[in-house]
């Protein structure tokens, strides 16, 4: 590792991004999925 | 194989398999992440750094595997005509695309410490940005295609052809001068530590299993959409 250069904020900011990215895929997919199978059940029921 | 094409059978079995993967998936990336975060050890040459490993290499590993999935689902369709096929392969093309957008990130952010700078254009870096770009292309193709009716083979075939960029990107640091190291990891063989290793081999299983649970998830919404538009234009003819 390069001299003076504190790695933490580094460190903390990818997970930061990591986690970040990850949880709103997954909250966006889950949501897109329920809204979608919503439609269908209302198209269904039309 | 054909027996998965039926679309009932196939709701039957993600409806139950999509929760617990994405949750088996989040339990075990927690843990391995605060393993990684708080009781990895610092490496002798990297230092602290080494922590971006956890997200890092699991992240290069799902933006690759996204399109490994978009071609074979790609070839599936285009040779046998498998009905879900052409939605396994929409669905794996955002997570993909997130990934490997988050590999590029935060090897951004491990190389300024590492290497000194955010980039560098060598092999590997700028394969993985190629693929990213294919990611963006194949969404957009197939939003178009959806859209405007087309045929489902066009972004097949991109899905196919864009497959040629996977074993660059793999080769491309043992073609290759570059200042990102050659892998640590192969089918039996490992360079890493222990306490590196088996860190990296549960977070890499967690963000699979999450990868998993949110194509099944981008699967049923597509699923969903094209059976509810169907029946509408059903009932429309018949009214």
């Amino acid at each position: 590792m390069r001299e003076g250069l504190d790695p933490w904020p580094f460190v903390i900011a990818a997970y930061a991004l990591g986690i970040g990215a990850t949880l709103v895929l997954v909250a966006w997919s889950w949501w897109a999925m329920r809204s979608a199978e919503r439609r269908r059940e209302e198209a269904k029921a039309r | 194989m054909h027996a998965f094409a039926n679309p009932a059978r196939f709701l039957r079995i993600a409806r139950p398999l999509t929760p617990v993967l994405l949750l088996s998936g989040m339990a075990i990336t927690a843990a391995a992440l605060a393993y990684g975060l708080f009781y990895a050890p610092a490496e002798r040459l990297q230092g602290e750094t080494v922590r971006i490993l956890f997200i890092h290499v699991p992240a290069a590993w799902l933006g690759m595997a996204g399109w490994s999935g978009i071609a074979l689902a790609s070839l599936v369709e285009l040779v046998w005509r498998h009905p879900l096929a052409a939605l396994a392969a929409r669905g794996s093309a955002v997570p993909g695309a997130v990934f490997c957008a988050l590999c590029l990130a935060s090897g951004s952010l491990w190389g300024r410490p590492a290497w000194g700078t955010y980039w560098v254009w060598d092999g590997r870096l700028t394969s993985m940005l190629v693929l990213l770009f294919l990611y963006f292309g194949y969404i957009a193709l197939a939003a178009a295609v959806q859209r405007e009716g087309g045929s489902s083979r066009i972004p097949a075939i991109f899905g196919l052809v864009g497959a040629i960029n996977i074993p660059i990107i793999h080769y491309s640091v043992i073609w290759w001068n570059s200042l990102h190291q050659p892998p640590s990891l192969g089918w039996g063989t490992s360079a890493m530590a222990a306490p590196f290793l088996w860190g990296l081999l549960a977070s890499t299983l967690g963000f699979t299993l999450i990868f998993a649970g949110v194509v099944l998830a981008r699967m049923r919404a597509l699923l969903a959409d094209i059976q509810a538009e169907a029946r509408l234009r059903r009932k429309a003819l018949e009214s």
